[in-house]
């Protein structure tokens, strides 16, 4: 997400449009982005630190963009090896 | 002498002709380098052209920053070589470390592709050691993410250390300070959002861009004074 206090161009575009469209009532609106990705790991709390660490050199970056991780299990539970 | 420029290649890159017109039209040709060089040995400037490396996926420069030749700029830069980013190339110095601040996508979420007029702030580099402070050149902008960004006490350092390099006179695209350029602190690496290998040719939109590209080329020839980044 684009931190906040920072100028969000896509946020303020979208939020002049709204009023126009029929929701008056909706404001501050910042736009993000969202990245799935399968992790081998042992466990959660490896798949989330690894995670992180990609986050902070390379998925994000931490001039404009703070992050936050969320790992949830496969479809069928964890990932066999 | 006969500089050698390196003019960098990335899959995506889209300005790297133009960049080798306009030194051409300066009387020097200067060389392709694929990204996946290490080495930038013999090379006296190095140029990141513009374009969409990697398709801008992830963010602007993202990708490209990691590619293998970067580590070879990063040591060229540490030894005080002169390294020009334009357009994509500023973004992926960015995004590489190497000049501070980030892009942001311009306000109004417009691409803007015309001459914008930038103004010089400083003359203490070596790629606007031939301009005066307050010249005003005429060069164009063709970019989505060009919206300088960077928190409040970076801009104050970049104004203490007279760092930045260009400010756009009607600032288009949003940029905090209309900042258009800024200079690292060895003062060797300038990276700029406006495209001034567009701006050489006559043929073709004017010559204001020369002045930066032949700044360039005397400092290799003759380095300034104290405080030069590279004797």
């Amino acid at each position: 997400m684009p931190k906040e206090g920072i100028a969000d161009p896509q946020g303020q575009t979208i939020e002049r449009a709204l009023p126009s469209l029929g929701f008056p009532a909706m404001h501050e609106v910042r736009v993000g982005k969202r990245i799935e990705l399968v992790v081998d790991a042992a466990d959660s709390a490896a798949a989330e630190a690894s995670v992180k660490a990609a986050c902070t050199r390379f998925l994000a970056n931490p001039v404009i963009e703070d992050f936050s991780v969320q790992v949830v299990p496969g479809a069928g539970g964890e990932v066999p090896a | 002498m006969t500089a050698r420029v390196a003019v960098l290649l990335f899959p995506g890159s889209n300005c790297e002709q133009d960049v080798l017109h306009a030194f051409g039209c300066l009387g020097v040709r200067a060389e392709y380098v694929w990204h996946h060089a290490t080495d930038l040995g013999g090379f006296d400037a190095v140029v990141l052209p513009g374009g969409f490396s990697y398709g801008d996926s992830l963010r602007t420069g993202a990708i490209a920053a990691f590619s293998p030749v970067m580590g070879a700029v990063r040591a060229f830069a540490a030894e005080g070589g002169p390294v020009l980013g334009i357009c994509n190339g500023f973004q992926i110095l960015c995004e590489a470390g190497l000049l501070p601040g980030a892009l942001r996508w311009n306000a109004g979420l417009k691409f803007i592709c015309r001459p914008v007029d930038l103004r010089v702030e400083t003359a203490a580099t070596p790629f606007t050691r031939g301009a005066e402070v307050g010249q005003v050149l005429r060069i164009p902008i063709n970019h989505f993410q060009g919206n300088y960004y960077g928190p409040p006490e970076l801009l104050a350092e970049l104004i203490a250390t007279d760092r930045v390099a260009f400010r756009y006179c009607d600032n288009p695209n949003g940029s905090e300070g209309a900042i258009a350029g800024v200079i690292s602190a060895g003062r060797n690496v300038l990276g700029m959002m406006p495209h001034p290998e567009r701006a050489v040719d006559p043929s073709v939109g004017g010559t204001d861009g020369a002045v930066i590209l032949t700044s360039l080329l005397d400092s290799l020839v003759a380095p300034a004074g104290p405080g030069s980044a590279r004797q």
